[in-house]
This record gives structure tokens, C-alpha cells and sequence, in this order.
């Protein structure tokens, strides 16, 4: 998995709540049996007519906002399916840093997976960024995962929370399964217990 | 001992290793798996020379692109789809997995043949790439989605990581009313917390109003734990469960009952467990609701109007403009007085037998509005088989609606059912959101019954009024 140390790139404000996995990733690309290419149609339906057309209002269709690395969104973000679609085209796109009040679990999940930083940070400090965002192309935001801040384009900085363990791999860039199996033997003899406690299973 | 909720207890059974931050990781009993979020597992552990660690307790059966219609016998049309399926049907034999092809008669939405078949059971941990997997949390099971590398991390470990979530209770007081159902029940849980108000929670449903729920009906209510932004549904196993369980395939036997009855008794949360929430609904409050926006949260009872954004707050005034010029309603018209084009019953919400009965009750001798399509997608195929022993298939199709071949269909529109731009649609699935049924397709999300008294009507009807 790609690391995640610290990004300094142009954040895409979408003040949208609820921003679910079918907006994000319509369910006619789900049929792929591959991870990559789906950057292409990240928020498609909202990106772009019946026929195919940049539809201009949206937000990633703006000059500014093209090549956009951060995304700031409204409450609940990613909420919806499990699909990894999801993460996967927005990665894709170039997007590693989603900042919203709150996520969907799963997505929010999913996200570690794939070397994106997702930031819940209490709504007035997303409303401060949403406003930094809006300042388009000029106004570069810093996110330091190692020092788990968001400095805004005016040098104004916001620290956040994340779990010890998540960050780590994110830094490190590590494979959760190779961790895992280093377990092996732990798992080995809870099953051993387990088939004992719990034959039926 | 301390004293433990459901979801403590299961926790506790399952837990393999907790470092001391809290990351733990999990056992896993069964592992479901379907054709859309696993081939890239299954590709990462062929580049990774890994095998599936427990092929017994892996369960796969595709379900979301196939077509309904009677001719998928003749294989699957669209390529894409049709790869997908192959490439399930390619994986399931060299891993060595339980497999339901696509014309095996035991086919189905993967959450309904899961309980069908008996894999699923009280107390165990149960996970699938798919969110509605909150479904089997009806017998007790801790069960919940998960995306596609902890797919593969599964199926290469037998385990996931995790952090221990919180616990809130949901209880449902007394008795519903007649007309409501437990789709009422789970859509009026996340009309009250909102779609985020789960998030960080398992939540434990009970209550009277619960215990008098059919299995049907407690998969319905857990079905939706998910659109309350819950990472899983529980409902503690009893008798109603136990007798459910017995005898199905997978479900064990003799002896081995014995010994799983002895502890499955033993699942229910302690009288003095430490909730971190706790919400309580009079059962004899809720009505049957529809939805009127674009979330699942966007609910109300059928005699409501739809309302206006400025009734909100926050980022809801917003949402609520965006949802009403979606759907094309206006604010302040009557629920009620909403005309459809479409009925959709089906799902891994209501796709099972008893939902099939409750709409054949309404439909019964009657014909669908003139000009409606109208269709019924049963969850399994012996659903299918079950419901046309009955006569029910019967039913349905002389009131006009088309009798469907088992599957995901028009709840995520993957397959060739969907909605049109501006089609709208009464559909007992469980999401509303912009393009879910198709591009430009206005879903309300409502009950089987309901749907079924729309279908009469051609517009979304109080079933209270055909009964």
C-alpha cells in the first residue's frame, strides 16, 4: 500500500451531506474485476450528463479544483455500501485526504486500505476549511499525518484525532494481511479452542 | 463478571489477539461472498500464492448482476456482468468454497440463502463484502460489511481487525399496530437517530414489539442497521430463532444442537450491561412511513406531506432542496397524493417468503393500476419455489406483476432492472439515494404491504385503508 506522510495540495470544497458510495461511485462501474481506472468515473453522475458532457457547477469540473488532492465534504460522508469502488476512485483520481464531520463506517475502513487519510474534525473547524477550500487553486492546504494537523492556506493550523495503530500503517505503508499472519500461531490456537468450545460451528 | 451486552459476549468469544491500544483481531465463523466486491481478493491472494484458510466456512453464491428474468438460463447477456459471474463461479471452485451457482434452485440474495440454508447461526461472528450483511444480526450473530481488502484479508486469516465499537440499545416498547410492519419499525429507528446516528454503535434491538417479530421480520429490522449508520444489528436469540434454525442444512444436529442450544441460551444482554445509548419507540406510535427524499432517513408516516427544507436545519436545508428537486415533489403535498410508475418488491429487506405473503394478502384478487410496471423478485429460489406451492406466484401475476427469477435486481440496479430518469418507483429495498435504481429513477422506500397498495393504486397508499 502507498504511504501516507504529508500532502500539500488544492482541497475541493463539496458542501453536501450524505454523500453516499452510489455518488461516488455509480453501481454500472462496480463490474470491473480490477482495482485501478476508475478515477474516470468518480462521482459520475454528478460529473457529468446523460450524454457524457462535463456538467461545468461541479465541483471537480472547475479549472481550480482539477487536480484537487483534498476533499472537504459535509457530515456522514461515504455512507452507504461497503463497496472499496469507492476509496479505490477516489484515490484514482488523485484525491489521498477526505475531511468531513463524520464518516460511514465501512468507507471510513476502507480508506485505511488504501492509502487515503480520512480527517473527522468537529463541524465549525470543517466549516473554517470548507471556506479555505472555496479560495480555489491558490490556497494550498498542508495535511501531516505524522503531526496530525491541517494547516489552511493562511497558515492557520487544526490538529486531529486518529487511531494510533491505523496511522501507523498509513505511515509505514503496511499490508494488514502479512500483520496478521504473523500471528498465525495466536490464530492457530483460538480455533483449536474454539472447535472445542463450539464444534458446530 | 461483570455484567455484558449481546455484543460484549460476542465480542469476547471471538477475540484472538487485543494489543493495548485497543486494536483487536477478531475470529470469524463464516465469511459470505458474492460476485461484485471479491474478485479482486481472490486475485490479490493468486499474486500472493495464499489459500483460503477456511474454504468449509466460506460461502459464496452470486447475486447482484445476475438477471431475473426467466431466459438467465441461457447464460448472462451483459459481458460484464457476465465475467464477474464466471470469475465467481472460476474462484469458488479452485479455493474449494461452498458454492450456490447462478441456476442451482438454492440461488439467492446472498443475506437471504445465508439463513436459508442454516450457515447462519446465534453467536457467531459473520461478515460479507456487502453492508446489508447487518441482516443476519436477526439471530444474534455479530455480522456486519466489510470492502474488499478485508475481504481478502478474511479469506487469507480467518480474521479482521478491529476496534471494539459502542453499545446502544433500541428498544421497541408493546405492539404495532395493524398495517405496520418491521420495516415501519426500521425506518421510523432511522427516521428518529438519522442515517449517521449509528455510526460507532452496535446496536441491539429489543423489546415486546421485537419479540413478536417472525425471523422475516427481525432480518428486515437488522437489514437496515447499516442505513442507521450502525456498524451491525443485534437481536438476542430465542425461542422463535432456535425454531427457525432447527433442521436446516447447515444447522447442527443431535448432539451438537444440544451443546449449541446450551450457549446460544446463554445470549442476551445482562440486566445491568452498560449501554453507551439508549432510544425507546412506543411500538403502538409508529405508523407505516415512506420515504420521501434521497436517505433513507428522509421518512414519514404515509399521512404526512412531504416537507419543506426550511424545516431543517444545518446542512439538512441544503439536502432537503437538493432531495425534493431530485424526487419532483413539491413541499407541503400530500404523501399520499404521490403517483408512481413502478413497483419493486424484493431485496435483502423484503425479499423473503413471509413479505411475499403480506403483499399476496393485499393483492389478492386484485389487478395492478392500468399503465404500472410491476415486479417481484423473491430472494431465493426456493423462496420462489415456496411462494408458488403456496399460490401465492399465482396471485401476483394475475393482479400483474412480473414473477422473477431470485437476485439483487432493481434494489441496486446492476443487473438489467432499472429505473428511467424520472421513473418512480415504490420499492421495498432499503436505499433511496440519487441514481440507486437507475440514473434519474425517484425511489420511496416502503413496506411490501405498502408497496403492494400502490401497485392498486398507481400512488403511495395508506395500506391501513385496504385492510
Amino acid at each position: 500500500m502507498e504511504k501516507f506522510e504529508k500532502i500539500t495540495g488544492v482541497a475541493a470544497p463539496m458542501p453536501l451531506i450524505n454523500v453516499d458510495t452510489d455518488m461516488i461511485i455509480p453501481k454500472q462501474f462496480l463490474k470491473t474485476i480490477k482495482r485501478s481506472g476508475l478515477g474516470k468515473n468518480l462521482f459520475d453522475e454528478m460529473r457529468f450528463d446523460d450524454d457524457g458532457n462535463e456538467i461545468p457547477d461541479f465541483v471537480l469540473n472547475k479549472s481550480q479544483y482539477r487536480d484537487a488532492e483534498i476533499l472537504v465534504a459535509g457530515d456522514n460522508f461515504g455512507c452507504g455500501s461497503s463497496r472499496e469502488h469507492a476509496p479505490w476512485a477516489i484515490k484514482d483520481f488523485g484525491i489521498r485526504c477526505v475531511i468531513a464531520p463524520s464518516f460511514a463506517d465501512i468507507f471510513y475502513n476502507n480508506c485505511f486500505k488504501n492509502g487515503i487519510l480520512p480527517i473527522a474534525l468537529p463541524q465549525e473547524q470543517v466549516d473554517m476549511l470548507m471556506k479555505d477550500a472555496e479560495k480555489g487553486s491558490n490556497a494550498r492546504m498542508i495535511v501531516d499525518l505524522e503531526a496530525q494537523t491541517v494547516t489552511t492556506s493562511d497558515g492557520e493550523i487544526v490538529s486531529f484525532e486518529i487511531d494510533a495503530f491505523k496511522k501507523h500503517c498509513l505511515l509505514e505503508g503496511l499490508d494488514d494481511i502479512a500483520l496478521t499472519l504473523e500471528k498465525g500461531p495466536a490464530i492457530d490456537s483460538f480455533e483449536q479452542q474454539a472447535d472445542a468450545a463450539r464444534p458446530w460451528v | 463478571m461483570s455484567p455484558k451486552t449481546l455484543y460484549d459476549k460476542i465480542w469476547d468469544a471471538h477475540l484472538v489477539h487485543e494489543a493495548e491500544d485497543g486494536t483487536s483481531l477478531l475470529y470469524i465463523d463464516r465469511h459470505l461472498v458474492h460476485e461484485v466486491t471479491s474478485p479482486q481478493a481472490f486475485e490479490g491472494l493468486r499474486m500472493a500464492g495464499r489459500k483460503v484458510r477456511k474454504p468449509e466456512n466460506t460461502i459464496a453464491v452470486p447475486d447482484h448482476n445476475v438477471p431475473t428474468t426467466p431466459d438467465r438460463v441461457n447464460g448472462i447477456k451483459n459481458e460484464e456482468s457476465r465475467i464477474q459471474v464466471e470469475a465467481l463461479d472460476k474462484n469458488a471452485k479452485e479455493f474449494g468454497i461452498n458454492y450456490y451457482p447462478v441456476n442451482d434452485v438454492r440461488q439467492g440474495i446472498v443475506h437471504i440463502v445465508g439463513p436459508e440454508q442454516g450457515w447462519t447461526l446465534p453467536g457467531m461472528t459473520v461478515v460479507c463484502g456487502d453492508s446489508h450483511t447487518a441482516t443476519h444480526g436477526a439471530f444474534g450473530a455479530l455480522a456486519h460489511g466489510i470492502g474488499t481488502s478485508e475481504v481478502e484479508h478474511v479469506l487469507a486469516t480467518q480474521t479482521l481487525i478491529q476496534s471494539k465499537s459502542k453499545n446502544m440499545k433500541v428498544e421497541i416498547t408493546g405492539q404495532l399496530r395493524p398495517g405496520v410492519t418491521a420495516k415501519d419499525i426500521t425506518l421510523s429507528v432511522i427516521g428518529e437517530t438519522g442515517t449517521a446516528g449509528g455510526t460507532g454503535y452496535v446496536i441491539e434491538y429489543c423489546g415486546e414489539a421485537i419479540r413478536s417479530l417472525s425471523m422475516e421480520g427481525r432480518m428486515t429490522v437488522c437489514n437496515m442497521a447499516i442505513e442507521g449508520g450502525a456498524r451491525a444489528g443485534l437481536i438476542a436469540p430465542d425461542e422463535t430463532t432456535f425454531e427457525y434454525i432447527k433442521g436446516r442444512p447447515h444447522a447442527p444436529k443431535g448432539a451438537q444442537w444440544e451443546a449449541a442450544m446450551a450457549w446460544w441460551k446463554t445470549l442476551y444482554s445482562d440486566d445491568d450491561a452498560h449501554w453507551d445509548k439508549v432510544i425507546t419507540i412506543k411500538g403502538e406510535d409508529i405508523a407505516p412511513v415512506v420515504t420521501w427524499g434521497t436517505s433513507p432517513e428522509d421518512v414519514l408516516p404515509i399521512t404526512d406531506a412531504v416537507p419543506n427544507p426550511s424545516d431543517f436545519d444545518g446542512g439538512k436545508v441544503d439536502a432537503a432542496k437538493r432531495a425534493l428537486e431530485y424526487m419532483g415533489l413539491e413541499a407541503g403535498q400530500k404523501l399520499s397524493d404521490i403517483e408512481i410508475d413502478t413497483v419493486f418488491i424484493g431485496s435483502c429487506t423484503n425479499g423473503r417468503i413471509e413479505d411475499l405473503r403480506a403483499a399476496a394478502e393485499i393483492l389478492k384478487g386484485k389487478k395492478i393500476k392500468e399503465g404500472l410496471r410491476a415486479m417481484i423478485v423473491p430472494g431465493s429460489g426456493l423462496v420462489r419455489a415456496q411462494a408458488e406451492d403456496e399460490g401465492l406466484a399465482d396471485i401476483f401475476k394475475d393482479a400483474g406483476f412480473e414473477w422473477r427469477l431470485a437476485g439483487c435486481s432493481m434494489c441496486l440496479a446492476m443487473n438489467p432492472d432499472q429505473l428511467s430518469p424520472g421513473e418512480r418507483c415504490a420499492a421495498t429495498s432499503n436505499r433511496n439515494f440519487e441514481g440507486r435504481q437507475g440514473r434519474g429513477g425517484r425511489t420511496h422506500l416502503m413496506s411490501p404491504q405498502m408497496a403492494a397498495a400502490a401497485a392498486i393504486t398507481g400512488k403511495l397508499t395508506d395500506v391501513r385503508e385496504m385492510m
